[in-house]
This record gives structure tokens, sequence and C-alpha cells, in this order.
């Protein structure tokens, strides 16, 4: 089985990562670029069929250069064979359209086509969920959203999957689909393994993992748009839709309570604050 | 089903036991998983602990796995010592001969580092057979066709068949118990082991005992400071820590109402220990499991069906006087029970069972589980009469005036070091206690200073343990909360006290049509799974699902 998946870098919204500017603007060279949080759930469903079928997992991802530390990331984090990374100067400033024009090429150049492909739902930072669906688009195959379980069977070409169905109350829907599709997990998705081979297959995997993200460079592959084929005009800046008229700043949560300052040696002081604060005492 | 799973052999649990019989049979070439419930080998486990290799033994732990003494213990145990203690007064008896017969080496162990260590190692040789070790993973049952065992059921895995099931899964052997080879019903088959490992400063044990790097101080404590309670008390030196814990026939534990906690207490804050103890008491872990009494539970013939039973879960835990022997024998059995399996594989007539239960008698290990001497001696010993005339035979100006002679010291002494009388020594009180307590009193000479020890609380002992909690989903159950049925487990239970609204087991008073009844209720979040009250109340006990429950560190 032949398995992809798309992954992203995202600025680090970690507290005690992220940067903002005065004007609550993200400050992206100061704010570390991690792995989409939401693809590991998108690695794990492509590890669970690795394991139950055997086969590649390539972690395929569309940036700068440098965003080899986000395949690095993903590397360490779950088992992947090869390292795809998609990138090229006039990929720069993409929009989701673009994006997904970009990789539906990069998944179709590969030596043999994805069978299934998986995204993660929605990026940290766009939020918009479009790129998925997008590149399935492309692809021209059938989508599987919101997955929180999956269960393939190969042999007669058809993936069963679960998918949380987000409502006034959620519901559980079971559906099914024909081989090659894409699948977008659910961040609710859990891997299960149920044959001991498996769970042993698993560890041995979890091993290798630590030794290939050492050499993550060895198993890296980049592409650029010549190589794919890809004509600068339909990608990139040049090739995306979307006008971002504006961008609202973050407003700074307001800071409008007052305080007095006790020192606990002011015995005057410190018997105004316990007097204030008897009332509450009694948790009214 | 199809497609079910099918491993040449599956090993259930991986303490010493399963370790052994794991490694014996990838040494075989034998196609073996390896299921272990905790998330880590030895989180669940906890020991005194020393292991011995016995010259006599067929297999030693050094010998399955070569660098077992520089990796994974703590200390070879070279002093051994034990402490009669009356009140204040106390004397000490060299027991160092009754440790060195038949020894090859002891050491000092904790589970949690010793059975990991294992376990890496087993895994790698079961993986070049074509199998491995799985941990998080609970078998909760035996897989059966047509009423024969062919395999396990497990909480997180489907159904998986095997040509053949070595249970090593400890005291409370669920799978034992399903095969109807081992009941939980009687306390006095089983004792009840109950731990702290105490942290001490670098360089500490060897200032503080008198040894080099490469020696350690077993030291046991009887007499009255455990009040009627029949059992006693060890101190053995780790590399940087100490194990310091009780073991008591659990129904003298029922029978006196013991709080366990207290009894460990009791011993922690005698102080005779001070003269071991830091300055600071800091207690890092502490633990209990029951230790069945090979005496008692050991099966004479320990298969059914494919199935074979080692270590505890066969009752093959030998209590030599003071020495507790049950990892050595776990060993042993699991690498006899492998070459079992091997031997009798593909031949009619003889069951690797059956093989299995040969091997046993022929090395000799039942001998020592059931020595004959005890069952010959024991209807008269423990008889209830006989008990009354030693006590009061010990107790009697005679008994004191001979205890008080020089000669007597001797004689205590070699009989202390005679393993053959040890395996005589009834299970009655004036064994464990009165007699120890009047040496104590008649020879003992007062010891100085007091503790300063404080022992955490059971709250602070609860707190400082790590669990992952099955959240509303109860690994025990309560069948009968009366007092009458399930109250002792209240104090016996050693994370439970009468007075401690924060343990397992609680005392409620409920009000039913005008009258009060005294009922008992659980909360399993802070067990440790030690199995006492699978006997001593009446419950429906399992082992939480797989790396569920309590995680040692220490063990
Ligand atoms: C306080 C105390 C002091 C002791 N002192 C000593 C001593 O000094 N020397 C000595 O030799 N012995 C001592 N013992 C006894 C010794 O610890 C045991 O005899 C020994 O551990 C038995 O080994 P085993 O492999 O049979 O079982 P265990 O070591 O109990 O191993 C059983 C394994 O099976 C796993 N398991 C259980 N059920 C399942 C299931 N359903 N599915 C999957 N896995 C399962 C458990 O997690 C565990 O890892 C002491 C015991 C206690 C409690
Ligand atoms: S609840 Fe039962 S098994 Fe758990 S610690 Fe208490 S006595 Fe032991």
């Amino acid at each position: 089985m032949e398995i992809a998946v798309l992954t992203k870098g995202v600025p680090d919204f970690r507290e005690g990562q992220v940067s903002f500017d005065e004007d609550g603007h993200l400050e992206r060279g100061k704010t570390p670029t991690v792995m989409n949080p939401n693809d590991k759930f998108a690695l794990r469903a492509a590890l669970q069929t690795k394991v139950r079928h055997g086969g590649n997992v390539t972690l395929c991802s569309m940036g700068p250069p440098g965003y080899d530390n986000i395949l690095e990331e993903g590397m360490r984090d779950v088992y992947a064979d090869d390292l795809v990374l998609v990138s090229d100067r006039e990929f720069a400033a993409a929009d989701t359209w673009a994006t997904a024009i970009t990789l539906t090429a990069a998944l179709e150049h590969m030596e043999t086509e994805p069978d299934v492909v998986f995204a993660g739902f929605k990026t940290a930072d766009g939020e918009t969920g479009h790129t998925g669906p997008q590149t399935c688009w492309g692809l021209d195959r059938p989508i599987l959203t919101h997955v929180i379980s999956l269960d393939i069977e190969p042999e007669n070409e058809v993936v069963r999957a679960k998918r949380l169905v987000e409502g006034d109350v959620d519901e559980i829907e079971t559906v099914e689909a024909p081989l090659p599709c894409v699948v977008v997990t659910d961040p609710e998705f859990e891997p299960t393994y149920r044959r001991a081979e498996h769970r042993l297959e698993l560890k041995d995997l979890r091993e290798q993992t630590k030794e290939r993200a050492e050499n993550y460079e060895d198993h890296l592959t980049m592409w650029n748009h010549e190589e794919l084929n890809l004509d600068p005009d339909f990608v990139g800046l040049d090739g995306s839709p979307t006008i971002v008229s504006s961008v609202d700043p973050i407003p700074k949560s307001p800071s409008e309570r007052e305080a007095t300052m006790v020192t606990p040696d002011d015995e005057e002081g410190m018997e105004q604050v316990l007097e204030e604060m008897t009332p509450f005492a009694g948790g009214d | 089903m199809t497609d079910r799973e099918h491993y040449e052999a599956v090993v259930v649990g991986a303490g010493p036991g399963g370790a052994a019989a794991a490694a014996r049979l990838a040494d075989h070439g034998v196609e073996t998983l390896v299921l272990e419930r905790g998330a880590d080998a030895g989180a669940k486990n906890v020991s005194g602990g020393l292991i011995y290799a016995e010259q006599s033994a067929p297999y030693t732990v050094d010998d399955l796995f070569p660098d077992f003494r520089e990796e994974a213990s703590e200390r070879p145990i070279t002093d051994y010592k034990m402490d009669n203690i009356a009140g204040n007064r106390v004397k000490t008896y060299d027991l160092t001969p009754l440790h060195e017969n038949d020894t090859l080496w002891c050491d000092a162990v904790l589970r949690r580092k010793m059975d990991s260590w294992m376990a890496e190692r087993v895994h790698e040789k079961c993986r070049e057979s074509g199998g491995g070790l799985l941990t998080d993973v609970r078998v909760n049952g035996l897989l059966r066709e047509n009423g024969e065992i062919v395999g396990v059921t497990c909480d997180e895995l489907d159904d998986i068949e095997a040509d053949v099931v070595i249970a090593a899964d400890g005291v409370n052997s669920e799978l034992a118990r399903e095969a109807g080879l081992m009941d939980w019903d009687d306390p006095e088959e089983w004792f009840q082991g109950v731990k702290a490992v105490v942290d001490v400063p670098d360089g500490f044990v060897q200032e503080t005992f008198g040894v080099d790097e490469d020696e350690g101080v077993a030291r046991l404590f009887s007499g009255d400071l455990f009040q009627d309670a029949r059992g006693g008390g060890f101190m053995y030196t780790n590399q940087d820590t100490l194990s310091i814990g009780t073991v008591f026939h659990l129904d003298s534990i029922v029978e006196e109402r013991a709080e366990t906690h207290e009894l460990l207490d009791a011993l922690l804050t005698h102080p005779h220990l001070s003269n071991w103890l830091p300055e600071e008491y800091d207690e890092v872990e502490y633990s209990a499991k029951l230790v069945p009494d090979s005496k008692k539970v050991a099966l004479k013939e320990p298969h059914r069906d494919r199935l074979l039973l080692v270590g505890d879960a066969a009752g093959q835990m030998q209590a030599q006087g003071p020495i507790i022997k049950g990892m050595n024998h776990a060993v042993t059995a699991g690498a006899l029970a492998a070459d079992a399996y091997v031997t009798a594989r593909g031949r009619s007539g003889e069951t690797a069972g059956q093989r299995y239960a040969t091997l046993l008698d022929r090395e000799g290990v039942m001998d020592k589980l059931r020595p004959k001497s005890y069952d010959w001696t024991s209807g008269i010993s423990e008889h209830p009469a006989m008990a009354n005339v030693m006590e009061t035979v010990a107790k009697s100006p005679v008994g004191r005036a001979v205890l008080r002679t020089g000669a007597a010291e001797s004689l205590v002494e070699r009989a202390f070091n005679s393993p053959r009388l040890l395996s005589m020594l009834p299970d009655i009180k004036p064994a464990y206690v009165t007699v120890p307590t009047l040496i104590g009193e008649e020879q003992g000479v007062p010891v100085s200073g007091e503790s300063t020890v404080e022992t955490p609380t059971l709250e602070e002992r609860i707190g400082d343990l790590s669990y992952n909690t099955d959240i509303g989903n109860p690994h025990i159950e309560v069948v009968d909360n009366s007092w009458a049925a399930s109250g002792t487990a209240v104090t016996a239970c050693p994370v439970s006290a009468e007075d401690f609204g924060g343990g397992c087991y609680r005392s409620e008073t409920v009000g039913t049509n005008g009258s009060e009844e005294r009922v008992v209720s659980l909360d399993t979040q802070p067990c440790v799974e030690c199995g006492t009250c699978a006997v001593v109340a009446d419950t429906e006990w399992e082992h939480p699902r797989g790396g569920k429950g309590v995680e040692y560190e220490q063990g």
C-alpha cells in the first residue's frame, strides 16, 4: 500500500513560543515554525495503515527549504519512510488553492501514486480546512473527512471509516469509499491495533523511527516547479485567487482593574485587605 | 474466525518467571509472544527483594541473562543477620551460614529496574524467533475450544491461539483461577508483604553498614514489635536506597485485625532501626503484594491442557524460615516449563504439562517448595494444642532459664541456620513471636537512642504513587458489602485504614429499617493491586486493563 501524508509548517502557537508585536501582529521571525499539530493524527492514521497492511509512508510538505525541520519533526513523532519537500521561490505566498494545485502535482509525480492520502484537519494558522478537500478535487478522488477510526480492506479496495459529525448532538457516522481516496483525520482519531503482530511491528517501527529521524536527510527529496512540470503562473502568489483584504489585530485583553499594592509588613494595610476579603471568605 | 492469530508459545507476565520461560523458549527457537499488563515490565511488581542463585538449581537467572548481576541488580548480599526484639532489647544472630547454604550468589534487586531490563533482552530474543514482548496488554481469560484450553483472550487484543500457554502472571493469577487450579479463599495460604523504599545519600550504605561497593547487608527483625502478628521485618541494602518491609501470614493479619501500614511503621520507627537510617527519613515508594506460601499451595501438577503455570501463579514461593525465595524458583520453573514444552512437542504420550511436573520433581524444586519434613510434621506442630504447649514451655521459667544459658545461644544460632529445621518451622505464634521475643528479653541488650523517623501518612504514601486510573471501570467489585463478609479489608488492605477516608475500603454505617448496619464501600482509585481483598473480602477481583492502575518506579 502506498501512503502519503500532507503536512504543513505553522507558527508554534504554544504559550512561551509565540510572539506578537505591539499591534497584535504575529512576529513570524521570532516565532518558531512547527508541524501543524492536527497533522499528527494524519500521520498516526498513515502509520496504522502501514502497520496493518504494509507499504510505504511518504510525508510531503510544501514550503521554503528550511521546512525540512517540519518533516524531521514529523519523522521523529511517527514513522515515515520518505520525506518530500516541494520547494521553489515560485510557490511562495500561495493560498490554499495554489497549494492544492502544487500538492496534487507532487502526489501525481510520486513513483507510485499513493492509494491513500492523509491530511490533518485544519491548519493552526489559516484554519480554513480547504487544502485537503481541494487537493482531493485535484486528484479527482473521493474524500472522507472528520475520520476518527479507519479500516481498510486492500483486497476489496475499500475504506471503511467512522466520522465524527459535530452538531447539537455529536454523531458518529460509518462510511465506505473505494480506494484510492483522501482521508482527513479528526483530532479525535485513535489508531487501534488489535493484533499482537501489529503491535510488534509498531514497536519495531518506533525503534527505527529514532534512527531514521537522526539521518532524516538521507530520506529527503526536494522538488521544484520544473520537476513537477508546473507553470509558475498557476502556482504561488500568481496562482492564488484569494485576496486578503485586511487582517484584524487580536485585541489585547483590557487591564482595567485597579490594584493597590500592600506589603505584608504593613500591618494597617494588611488589616484593610483582610477586612475587605472577609465578606468573601464564606464563599459568597 | 479464520484469521485468528497463532503463536507457538504465549507467555503471560514478564516477571522473573515469564522472562525466564520466554528467554528459554526463544533460545530453543520457539516463536514466543510475551504479554505483560504493566505499562513497562516491573511497573506492577514488588519483592523484598533478594534474588538467590542456588547451587542445586538447574537454572539461575544469570544462566539465562548473562549480564544480569552487572546490569539489573543492586548489590550482592554478603552479610545476613537476624535481630530478635523485645521492647528495646535486641539480640542479634548471624544467619550468614544459612544465607550461604546452597547459594552461588545473592543480590538485592529493585523490580522495576530488574524486570524492565530483562524484558528488553526477552523482546530481542523473541523477536528473532518471530514473536516478541508487548506491554499494556492484559490477558483476561483462557481461550477454549470444545472445553479445551487453546490460547488466551485479552482486553486489548483479539483472541490468540497457542500450542502452549505459560501463565507466569504472579500471585492472584487469573489464569490459574480460571483453569480451576487455584482459588483465593483461604488467608492461611498467603503472606502479605508491605515495603518502603528509602532514599539514602551517596556512599551512605558503605559508611553505615561498613561494606564495600560490591557488598551488602540483609537484616531481619522479629519479636514483639509487631504485636501478635505472625511474620517479621526485613531491611536490604540497594545501591543507594534501602528496602525495608514486612511479611506476615495473611490469616494472622486477619485475626489480629492489624493495620498493615502500622506494622511497617512499627518497624521503621523502632529505635533499633535508627542505627541505619539517615537523619532525614525520605521514603520514595510504598508498595505491597500478596505472596503465596508454597508449603500450602505449590501445585504438584501445575498444568491443564496446553496451560502451564510458573512462579507465584503455581504457588512456587518458598519461605525458608526467614528467607524468602520466590524469584529464583520462578526463574527455574519458567526455564523448566520451556524445556518441557520443547521436549514434549510433536511427541505422543507425555504432554508438556506432565513433562514439566516431572522436571520440577526430578530437579528437586518440588522438594524445596513442599518439604516432606513439613508435610509430615505440620499436622502435629500446627495443631492448636501444640501451639499452646510450645507457648507455655517457652514462656515458663524452664524455657527462660534454658535461653539464658550460654549453650542456648549457640544452639539457637545453629537452629536458625539449619535449612532442615527451618523447613519444618510451624506456622504458629510461638515460632514467630514468642520465641524471638523471649530471646530478645533473655539474651538481648538494650538499644540506645530514640527514633527520629517520621513516616508518611497513608494519604501521603498514596499521593506519592503514580496511577493511570481507568475512570469508570473499577477492577474490583464488592459482592457482599456487609461488615461480616468484607470488613476485614478495611484494615488488611495496605492502602486503607479504619480512621482513613481516602483509602480503598471504607467503613460506613447505614440505617436500614430503623436499625444501623455497618458496611464497607470501595474506591479502587488508590488500589496498589496487592491482591489481599481478593482473599479476605467477598469480591469479584480482576487486574486493571493493560497499562491502567498503579505504576511502581522502584518495586
Ligand atoms: C514484600 C515482598 C518481599 C519479597 N521478597 C522476596 C525476596 O526477598 N526474594 C524472593 O525471591 N522473592 C521475594 N518475594 C516474592 C517474589 O516477589 C515473587 O515470588 C516473584 O516475583 C514471583 O515471580 P513471578 O514471575 O511468578 O510473578 P511476578 O513477579 O508477580 O510477575 C507476574 C507478572 O505478570 C503480569 N501479569 C499479571 N496478570 C497478568 C495478566 N492478566 N495479563 C498480563 N500480564 C499479567 C504482572 O504485571 C507481572 O509483571 C517477595 C514478595 C513480596 C511481596
Ligand atoms: S483494594 Fe484490594 S487489591 Fe487493592 S490495595 Fe486494597 S487490598 Fe490490595
